[in-house]
């Protein structure tokens, strides 16, 4: 009974195999590299990989990467690329920052100002690439060097924030029951995590349904799979793009504060090459780049594997800062091809 | 608007830069028929249905619908399928990443949110009535093109639609997938539906149909009651002229007379190719016409492209004037002479923003090297020899191939191939979509050039256009070479009985 | 009489519409409105003065030496961007990073493992070749990778843009090696005697030896029939992929020039800014060229004319005290205004536009 019930099962899993989507295909793909590769950092390198505030350190330094590649992830299914963010989370960064300490502001009125920034941004961005059909790669480009130029122009010198009611969101730490460990005195630390953890988890929870369970979200993957089979099909394809396009900025922003939450200051160097971190998570996680394809667990997955395999790299004692570079390239070279093969062997 | 119609388009007018794809044209389909719209490649059947489905938008004219006051409007997909208006277009517009049952669904469901149970349960059960054999949570690219195909009329057919357009939807199922196509139609048209019906295959327009349009160079031919209409009369419409115009261009003093008219130019023994061919056999005498016939997809391109190497030859022996030779890609089969103008003249043909001069010379430009360019001057003299000599029609040699007309860019395409001299030419339906004139002077002049001593393979869909030029026809169906037909026995009804694959008659 | 008035109006009209669809036309009407937008402002824009530098030589310098001395280094990634560009359809992002990876290798062979030689390790010729080929390898893995794994070229350079500047540390361990042999700065200064800078002498040469190559051999024709209809240049017996790698090796070897230049202007190097940003003016450059950017037809000329009207333009922008830092904002401006007017929605719309507001004149003539 037992044995005839475990082929069953066995039969049922080969059957689904065979017929595994590019989509989950590429998503599994990345969390078993992730899993390997935590789990061999616990057995091989210990130490700070088996405290689950590890991964919450991870977590919270990430959080604005997470929120950014979610929404770059949303923009590549659809067939698009946005290398602005990086560049708008800087000037969020400095216009809060600027706000808060040289203009009187406070706090709400901050997050309106970074919210603010990623709406107009993804209401040009999004304009011109989805009704003048001009490429995204080029407009998001100029989008990027008009972000990093403004920076400047609205303050040229970096500076830590001094305003109090900001300080203490900054500081605010929200415990997680359970997952403590012991140091090295015997006293039991509770593990926790901030603000933004709290924001990136939710973005991340919210968008996945919204992918899965919404007609704008199926809009989405017709749109990347093939535009002018979606128009046929009765979608709307251009405010399509439009909409992904200005949820991707919108998320710039709100990643800018999450960003903005975790450093506490504003600098024109803030979240350098972080568009393209972004980029490379989408891809680590099973985005295609040329669309219809993605999920955003997987590119959750694919911040946290970024993150893990910088850890990794610096614990082993590669302390030299190319080989974070060196490693994240090689990684993101791997994950192209391996994409690259999947989806040419769907057409042989 | 009359009693019964459900559909008038009232002095439709379309053009595109530089072409009139339609003018002033007028249709009419009432409730519950099935309505032929025919015409030539270029005639204008897929624009109109184009500006009826608001992918095009029209420069003048109106549409009516029953139950509407006023005419239509309608800017895009999503506008014609809220007027109840569903379409299954020639190429498969589906989203291939997504699921069978999102691909029926999408796009016209009610609401924010996606009820996958209800989507998977609803696609299963229509998927069962229809007899399609797909599982509707797979992921649409994992099925064939036909499976593909019958998701697509599925999605149509389950709309609640009072207009259907099949724009050539049976050009990739087989007889019984059609015969289902078939009832669908019958059974919609019984509950008052009115379908407008476009394909090539006038058998399927008398076996279903009840009346004809017939199109012309974007103009309107008229409309016909089926039963009015006899076959050879619709194909005098769809050209515009008697039938035997053309009829004897095949000349006995067009024959190739040399000492050495006997002997094989090219052999080839199982050949075979990764674009899922059999293997096959063929052969060409110097100075021979010879052709593939078969049905679209019976795999007469792919032989071709394996013979020039455009696809991955895996098997096979080949000899070029019988000496044992190896092509695994175009430039080896160029450099032993032969030519090849391929089937897809967009696609696989010009270089769309060059001059007529480049594109003229490059295939022989390859050929000299990298390091041999043709000067401006020689490029100029050899360019204008060739526009004088097949009478393209182009203001000079510099103008973008892109905007000439059909007819004229596959003069440039045959002049490209011409000036590299090659011993055996392959003309992959050079005829294709192009006007009737051309298409007589690329038939004569494959006759001469063939008298001059040089062999020609010769394919395209039209089976009296290769009657006229060829004088040995192999014959192919499901991607398998399965008979030779030469000399007296070169008949339509022979061939046709070939293909079919039934008792000659 | 008033007929011939309206018909020779008409083909000027003409000749104007013709001339505006010349690819030339956008970067000579860009540099015009630049030149005499300075003319006005400030005409001392253009005086050239004749200095003699720390050793005695005579150089001359003022604004517009500066934008050849510049723009020159612009200009030579032009010339390989353009191809690059005509025969994928994307551009190269990581030209900026591959510069610090070649300027890092000459001076790796330069210096050795020694932070400041007395002495070249090895002469200048061979460094530069040796990061020639280095760059070479480095395009022609960008190549592959477009051209065997068909990945978008923006997105495949992106693993060297990541990458790049890290190798570059790598290569010299993170020291910052400095050349002290003076001949070594005579690339990207100028020769004594010779007043003016050498890298637009080295420009002119990148030009001049692209201008044969492209009429001795059909490299254009090649890489232009490749961009525009691959399957059609595939059946006319070309390779395809052969010709997209070796645009990106061609422009590897631009690369290695420019990162020559780049180490001689002050003999040593800063691995984390320079060349930074530059690849954006490439791209520019060949945008503002009329060249399209999803590939095809090229122009030459018109991507090295850009070339010098950017750096006319950051030149013009320095003039007015724009810190460096703020100069991308207004770039990206630029940039924009120029990719809307030049995108084909836009154009059918403004030619829509045209039509209509010219055939309204001529019904109102017509009344009149």
């Amino acid at each position: 009974m037992a044995t005839s019930s475990k082929t069953a099962a066995a039969a049922k899993q080969t059957k689904k195999k065979v017929s595994l989507s590019d989509q989950n295909l590429l998503l599994v793909i990345t969390i078993v590299i992730f899993l390997v590769m935590y789990l061999g950092a616990i057995i091989f390198l210990g130490g700070g990989f088996r405290n689950a505030q590890n991964l919450f350190n991870i977590l919270m330094q990430q959080s604005a990467l997470i929120i950014t590649a979610c929404g770059m992830s949303l923009v590549m299914i659809t067939g698009g690329i946005d290398i602005s963010v990086g560049g708008v989370v800087a000037l969020v960064c400095m216009s809060c920052a600027v706000c808060l300490d040289y203009m009187g502001g406070n706090v709400p009125l901050s997050i309106l100002v970074a919210l603010g920034i990623g709406l107009a941004y993804g209401v040009v961005q999004g304009f011109l690439v989805a009704y003048l059909e001009i490429q995204p790669f080029i407009i998001s480009l100029a989008g990027m060097f008009f972000a990093r130029g403004m920076t400047t122009i609205v303050h040229s010198q970096p500076f830590n924030v001094e305003n109090e009611a900001f300080a203490a969101l900054k500081n605010t730490r929200i415990i997680v029951p359970g997952m403590g460990n012991t140091n090295r005195l015997g006293n039991y630390v509770d593990a926790y995590i901030n603000i933004g953890v709290i924001i990136a988890l939710l973005v991340v929870i919210l968008l996945f349904v919204m992918l899965r369970w919404t007609k704008l979200g199926r809009a989405f993957y017709a749109v990347g799979g093939n535009s002018q089979s979606a128009l046929m099909l009765g979608i709307n394809v251009k405010r399509t793009k439009f909409i992904a396009h200005l949820m991707c900025s919108l998320l710039a922003g709100v990643a800018g504060y999450a960003f903005f939450l975790y450093v506490g200051s504003g600098s024109p160097s803030h979240a350098s090459g972080m568009e393209m971190d972004a980029i490379a998570s989408s891809i680590i996680g099973g985005t295609l780049l040329t669309g219809g394809v993605g999920n955003i667990i997987g590119t959750f997955v694919g911040v946290l594997s970024l993150s893990t395999i910088q850890n990794i790299v610096s614990s082993i004692g590669l302390d030299d800062a190319w080989w974070t570079g060196i490693t994240v390239a090689a990684m993101l070279c791997l994950f192209l091809i391996i994409q690259s093969v999947v989806t040419s062997r769907k057409k042989d | 608007m009359k009693e019964k119609s459900v559909l008038e388009m009232r002095g439709i007018y379309k053009s595109f830069p530089g072409v009139r794809a339609l003018q002033n044209v007028d249709f009419t389909l009432e409730e519950g028929e099935i309505h032929a719209l025919m015409g030539e490649n270029g005639a204008g059947k897929s624009t109109l249905i184009k500006v009826l489905t608001g992918v095009y938008e029209k420069d003048e004219g109106q549409i009516f619908l029953k139950g509407l006051n006023k005419p239509a409007v309608i800017h895009s997909p999503q506008d014609a399928q809220n007027l109840g208006i569903s379409t299954v277009y020639q190429e498969i517009t589906l989203c291939p990443n997504l699921t069978v049952a999102e691909n029926m669904y999408i796009g016209r469901t009610k609401g924010f949110g996606t009820n996958w149970r209800k989507m998977n349960a609803g696609a299963a059960k229509i998927l069962k009535d229809l007899d399609i054999p797909a599982d509707a949570t797979q992921q649409l690219s994992s099925y064939s093109i036909a499976i593909q195909q019958m998701v697509a009329i599925a999605r149509a057919v389950d709309m609640d639609c009072k207009v259907l357009i099949l724009d050539e939807p049976t050009s990739s199922l087989d007889d019984s997938e059609v015969e289902k196509l078939f009832k669908m139609m019958r059974d919609l048209k019984a509950k008052g539906v009115g379908i407008i019906f476009v394909t090539h295959f006038l058998e399927q327009v008398y076996a279903v149909c009840d009346k004809i349009t017939v199109l012309r160079d974007g103009q309107l031919v008229g409309q016909y009651e089926i039963e009015n209409l006899p076959r050879i009369q619709l194909v005098a419409k769809m050209l515009g002229k008697e039938l035997n115009d053309e009829e004897e261009i095949k000349d006995d003093s067009l024959v190739y007379q040399g000492a050495d008219a006997d002997k094989n130019v090219f052999e080839a023994e199982g050949l075979q190719s990764n674009a899922g061919i059999k293997p096959f056999n063929f052969h060409i005498k110097k100075g021979e016409v010879n052709g593939f016939a078969g049905l679209l997809g019976s795999g007469r391109s792919e032989c071709v492209r394996a013979i020039f190497g455009a696809d991955k030859v895996i098997a096979g022996k080949v000899k070029m004037k019988g000496k044992d030779v190896k092509i695994s890609k175009p430039i080896d089969a160029m450099k032993l002479g032969i030519a090849y103008l391929s089937e897809s003249r967009k696609d696989d043909g010009l270089v769309g923003d060059l001059s007529v001069r480049d594109n003229i010379i490059l295939a022989q430009q390859v050929l000299r090297g990298f390091f041999r360019p043709y000067s401006k001057s020689e490029a100029y003299k050899i360019a204008d020899e060739y526009i004088k000599l097949l009478e393209i029609k182009t203001a000079s040699a510099d103008t973008p191939i892109k905007s000439l007309s059909g007819g004229n860019q596959q003069k440039c395409i045959i002049a490209r191939w011409l000036l590299t001299h090659p011993d055996y030419l392959i003309l992959d339906e050079p005829t294709r979509g192009i006007d009737i004139g051309t298409k007589v002077e690329i038939q004569k002049l494959v006759l001469k050039l063939a008298s001059e001593g040089m062999s020609v393979t010769f394919i395209s869909s039209e089976t009296d256009e290769m009657l006229r030029t060829c004088s040995r026809l192999v014959v192919m169906r499901d991607r398998k070479v399965v008979g030779e037909i030469s000399g007296s026995e070169l008949t339509q009804s022979n061939i046709m009985g070939t293909i079919a694959g039934g008792d000659k008659k | 009489m008033q007929k011939s008035g309206t018909k020779s109006k008409s083909s000027a009209g003409q000749f104007f519409a013709e001339l505006t669809r010349k690819p030339i036309f956008i970067p000579i009407v860009a540099l015009l409105l630049l030149a005499i937008f300075n003319l006005v402002m400030d005409p001392g824009f253009y005086a050239i003065a004749l200095n003699h530098n720390s050793e005695g030589y005579p150089v001359l310098s003022g604004s517009l030496i500066t934008i050849l001395d510049n723009g020159s280094e612009l200009a030579i990634l032009a010339i390989g961007m353009t191809l690059v560009t005509a025969a994928s359809g994307g551009q190269d992002i990581s030209v900026g990073a591959a510069v610090a990876i070649a300027g890092s290798v000459i001076l790796r062979v330069l210096c050795g493992t020694e932070t400041q030689p007395e002495s070249l390790q090895a002469p200048v010729i061979v460094a530069f070749l040796l990061a020639c080929v280095v760059a070479m390898l480095f395009g022609a893995f960008n190549g592959a990778l477009v051209a065997f794994f068909r990945i978008q070229p923006m997105v495949a350079t992106l693993i060297l843009y990541t990458a790049g500047r890290n190798i570059a540390a790598w290569i010299n361990q993170n020291r910052l090696p400095i050349v002290s042999e003076p001949s070594f700065g005579y690339f990207g200064g100028t020769i004594p005697g010779i007043p003016i800078p050498t890298p637009f002498f080295i420009a002119v040469i990148c030009v001049a030896i692209i201008a044969l190559v492209l009429k001795f051999t059909t490299l254009g024709l090649y890489v232009q029939s490749v961009g525009i209809n691959e399957n059609s240049a595939r059946l006319n017996g070309l390779n395809p992929k052969l010709i997209k790698i070796l645009t990106f090796v061609i422009l590897g070897l631009c690369v290695a020039v420019v990162g020559l230049i780049k180490v001689s202007r002050i003999s040593t190097i800063n691995y984390s800014v320079v060349a930074k940003d530059i690849e954006m003016d490439a791209i520019l450059a060949v945008a503002l060229g009329g060249n399209s950017l999803a590939g095809g037809k090229f122009n030459m000329a018109g991507s090295i004319m850009g070339a010098y009207t950017i750096q006319f333009l950051t030149t013009t922008l320095y003039k007015y005290n724009v810190p460096s830092e703020a100069l991308p904002a207004y770039k990206a401006v630029v940039v924009i205004v120029l990719v809307v007017l030049s995108a084909p929605v836009v154009k059918a719309r403004l030619g829509a536009l045209g039509k209509k507001l010219s055939s309204k004149k001529n019904t109102a003539k017509e009344v009149g």
